[in-house]
């Protein structure tokens, strides 16, 4: 199953030309009781193609425990984006990056090649203030036109520092995770698994929550 | 789950240029649905010095799965449609500032003051206040509470989440109808409540009564949403049979209009208690120099085709004004 066309191709590259270095996708998919995975390689495949500064390495979350274990990886699919040095930044993919969350994705690749957006200077000191570990969680849907907005932020914040990992999570693949979380709007936020937020929320409205922990 | 791509053309232009501090400009647009970007269009166009601020790049219409009453599109997804508008105004490079919201405004010897909600300063000759609307709620117990817990205001985003459930949609018009359409090919059951009559389109009206998995209930208004951790139900009371009874759901959509996002202007200019910016034929506010247009104004109907009209209209009064300034 393809889901680039001709169009969204050409665009890609053009997006894809701005990247300053190279980042790696790792894939984490299992052989059976993952119904997405196959569908998420394979999406991954195409990107790769697309991007002259993209590699994939495709792992498998139990015969790769070790890499998976090392980049702290619990579900399939997953997505984490590494580094031109091969370095976790904190930033996954839990599910599927189609739909919507396509953008998140780019935007996360251009992230961590080093072109993403500055950040005012008043933001970026607060940001740096934080020193105690950040999980951000931000559920979503694919059609779900926001939640790249909320991703992208949480993204931005891991990737800013790194006592902050982040991680979009699709809730229709997790959807045990989505009821033990209680969503049922999206995107949610949960920080430190017990600080919600509902909505695409600014970033000074992340930090508040995050400074209030 | 469908995996169809959307993909933001915009994100193409993520170097498109941001708005200056030290800047004087001729006009700056808050907002980014289909009021602003049109001023934005007609402004620069005009030669005017333009800057656009934007929450919500795309504003409302990104909410909407399809739209079928904008001349030229049979039918179009709302998406589709922002995009089309987004991609003709970034041809003209105007600088954009997303995601940021206008805290307060001041305004001295003809000038604007803008201060945002990041800490920037922005200054303009003219305002163009676009700013839109946002879901009305329904102000009964529960409805905070159960925020995101199965009260929601975006059916395209989160009815994926009530597969194979059952869920109340509240509201009467276009929105609630087509909201009603697009939940009820995921979940088990949908229940229209509606306080009054339908007041939808007779096309959408036509739509929805092909389908066998809803339950319309008129003249029954909402009590109060009900729950655990999660709704479980809502209390309605219908006025025809003047009787309160329960709707078991697990969710409940509310699609019960708009409120004006005029908070930021309210003591610059005059509003209606409603919150709606006051305006003229011409799209001017009680203020000189500042302009309204589209949902959060007086302008009756709120519609994609009149925004954008509006939008043009406020742009070449706010040309107008300023070629009187020199």
């Amino acid at each position: 199953m393809a889901l680039l066309n001709d169009e969204i191709r050409t665009n890609l590259q053009e997006v894809f030309g701005k990247m300053k270095k190279e980042v790696t996708i790792a894939v984490f998919t299992k052989e059976n009781g993952c119904e997405t995975c196959k569908d998420t390689l394979d999406f991954m495949k195409e990107i790769e193609e697309v991007g002259e500064k993209i590699k994939l390495e495709e792992y498998d979350m139990e015969k790769d425990s070790k890499k998976a274990e090392e980049l702290k990886v619990e579900m399939t699919p997953s997505i984490v984006l590494l580094d031109s040095e091969g370095k976790d930044q904190g930033i996954k993919f839990y599910g599927i990056p189609a739909g919507h969350e396509i953008n998140s994705l780019i935007t996360g690749l251009i992230e961590v090649s080093g072109a993403g957006e500055e950040i005012p200077s008043a933001l970026k000191e607060r940001i740096a203030k934080i020193k105690s570990p950040v999980d951000i969680k931000v559920f979503v849907t694919l059609g779900c036109p926001h939640c790249p907005g909320a991703v992208a932020k949480a993204h931005k914040l891991a990737l800013e520092n790194p006592n902050i990992n982040a991680q979009m999570i699709e809730a229709q693949t997790f959807s045990e995770l989505s009821d033990k979380y209680n969503v049922s709007g999206v995107p949610k936020i949960v920080i430190n698994e017990e600080h919600d937020l509902v909505g695409n929320q600014p970033i000074e409205k992340f930090l508040e929550t995050i400074e209030s922990i | 789950m469908g995996f169809e791509l959307n993909f933001d053309s915009s994100s193409i232009k993520s170097d498109t240029k941001n708005l200056e501090e030290n800047v004087m400009y001729d006009v700056l647009i808050i907002g980014g649905g289909p009021a602003g970007l049109n001023s934005a269009l007609y402004a620069t166009r005009n030669g005017l010095k333009t800057g656009i601020i934007a929450e919500k790049y795309g504003g409302q219409v990104l909410d909407t799965s399809s739209v079928e009453n904008y001349l030229g599109y049979e039918s179009i997804p709302g998406e589709d449609l922002v995009g089309a508008f987004r991609k003709h105004v970034e041809k003209y490079e105007i600088p954009i500032k997303k995601d940021s919201r206008v805290e307060k405004v001041q305004k001295n010897d003809n000038r604007f003051y803008l201060s945002m909600s990041d800490g920037i300063e922005l200054k303009s000759k003219t305002l163009i206040v676009a700013t839109g609307s946002k879901p009305r709620k329904l102000n009964v117990p529960g409805e905070e509470e159960f925020s995101g817990k199965g009260v929601a205001y975006c059916a395209i985003c989160d009815a994926p989440l009530f597969q194979g459930k059952d869920v109340v949609v509240a509201g009467g018009g276009n929105s609630a109808v087509e909201a009603t359409i697009d939940i009820a090919k995921i979940a088990n059951k949908v229940y229209l409540v509606q306080r009054s009559v339908l007041r939808a389109e007779k096309a959408l009206v036509d739509k929805l009564e092909t389908l066998d998995n809803i339950e319309i209930h008129l003249g029954t208004q909402v009590k109060e949403i009900y729950g655990e951790k999660l709704v479980k139900g809502i209390k309605v009371y219908s006025k025809e049979e003047n009787k309160e009874f329960n709707i078991k759901a697990d969710g409940i959509f509310v699609e019960i209009g708009y409120v004006p996002n005029s908070k930021p202007f309210k003591d610059l200019v005059k509003t209606l208690p409603n919150g709606e910016i006051e305006i003229d034929c011409s799209c001017n506010t009680s203020l000189p120099g500042l302009f309204a247009a589209g949902d959060v104004t007086t302008v009756p109907y709120k519609q994609i085709s009149i925004s954008s009209g509006e939008g043009a209209k406020a742009a070449l009064s706010a040309n107008a004004y300023i070629n009187k300034l020199k």
